[in-house]
């Protein structure tokens, strides 16, 4: 993918680094600008992940690990912990299953809900920006978390690959989700290129979006990966069904009907893995580990709200 | 639910509430004696009689008070 626009001093200067191929361009850590805004510092974080998925056209791929791009990363990943550590609400108390708990702590979360919108009332211009805004996660779909997959005791080890297996296809690229997204796209008349609507993503998306990468790609972490994943599952068949119902109802693509009724059933199925055979499974090998499963449950769900409180907002819904 | 420890994986778990799940390549004859093939690595077909996508789960069970889940 090409470099997106610029949203400050800091994401001019990264992004001038990373065109230019060398960071000897990016001068002392000190003296880098501070981000000017959220929009900034997380576009610069964006960006500086993605070095770790597909990367972009004419940036050299030995930057992903240049140290000094590297302790820039890691100042905007401190932030963004930190941020997410602080509007945590912290674990919820309860006794007896783990997975019971999980379930009945998802189920009773209330946000604002975008697929509801989508089903009842949305118009195909306001479903358009909206495909394009879950284009920056969907187009990468399952890669996040699959950083977790060695990091992880024998058990939900292997219980995460059997999930990721259905999600990256079982063997069959044209089922692979994250094409199957593409398509949807496609047939929708957007353009499927990861990173082709990178410059409208607004910064909660962004923020969204960085999140699984931090979570993902540090082992420290893990716990907080497989939260965001199982809440992630847990919040997802209904508003997928939703989702579809409004395409239909907008008579859009039918392809990107079947991208989200293939996740009906697919996420009925991932949200009782991801809880009883990886979440509880990984808690009862490394039980130090549960507060940041349920942090990475509620920054899933609290980074969907203000996804969703963006949308709604600027469409002008009350809810 | 498989430890890490447990020494074999059962390939049917039913779940507390909602659907059984169902491990590798099954035929599925449903109540009206239609017969529907599994097509992903892990299946979950519906306990509670409430899915729109029978015999597999939709996640439905979530609607129906928690007293009344299987």
């Amino acid at each position: 993918m090409d470099l997106p626009k610029p949203r400050g001093p800091l994401s001019e200067r990264v992004l001038g680094t990373l065109a230019s191929g060398r960071s000897g361009g990016i001068g002392p850590l000190a003296a880098l600008p501070a981000p000017e805004t959220g929009d900034d510092a997380a576009l610069t974080l964006w960006c500086l992940y993605e070095l770790s998925y597909r990367g972009f056209e004419d940036v050299d791929d030995r930057l992903e690990w240049d140290p000094t791009l590297i302790a820039v990363r890691r100042d905007l990943e401190d932030d963004l912990e930190r941020r997410l550590r602080a509007s945590w609400s912290g674990r919820p108390s309860y006794e007896g299953d783990f997975a019971e708990a999980f379930f009945a702590s998802v189920e009773t979360h209330e946000g604002p809900s975008l697929a509801r919108y989508v089903q009842r009332e949305a118009t195909a211009d306001q479903v358009m920006e909206l495909v394009q805004a879950r284009s920056i996660y969907h187009l990468k779909e399952s890669d996040p978390v699959a950083f977790t997959v060695p990091r992880l005791p024998t058990g939900p080890r292997a219980a995460l690959m059997e999930l990721q297996y259905d999600e990256y296809g079982a063997g069959r690229p044209e089922r692979l989700h994250a094409h199957l997204f593409a398509t949807g796209m496609t047939a929708l008349g957007l353009d499927p290129a990861e990173g082709a609507y990178l410059d409208q993503a607004p910064l909660p998306v962004l923020e969204q979006n960085n999140t699984m990468s931090l979570f993902g790609l540090h082992r420290r972490l893990r716990g907080a990966s497989l939260g965001h994943l199982a809440a992630f599952e847990a919040t997802s068949s209904g508003p997928c069904r939703r989702m579809s119902q409004g395409l239909a109802r907008l008579d859009l693509a039918p392809q990107m009907q079947a991208y989200y009724d293939e996740h009906v059933q697919a996420d009925a199925v991932h949200e009782q893995l991801a809880v009883r055979l990886i979440c509880g499974p990984l808690i009862e090998a490394e039980p130090e580990l549960e507060d940041d499963v349920w942090l990475g449950a509620f920054s899933c769900l609290d980074l969907e709200d203000r996804v969703a409180e963006h949308y709604l907002d600027r469409w002008g819904v009350t809810a | 639910m498989s430890g890490p420890s447990t020494p074999g994986t059962p390939d049917v778990v039913i779940c507390p509430g909602g659907p059984l799940l169902l491990r590798g390549d099954h035929l599925v004859r449903d109540e009206d004696g239609v017969e529907h093939a599994t097509t992903r690595p892990i299946s979950a077909v519906c306990r509670c009689g409430k899915s729109a996508t029978k015999p597999w789960c939709d996640g439905n069970h979530k609607a129906i008070p928690e007293k009344l889940r299987p």
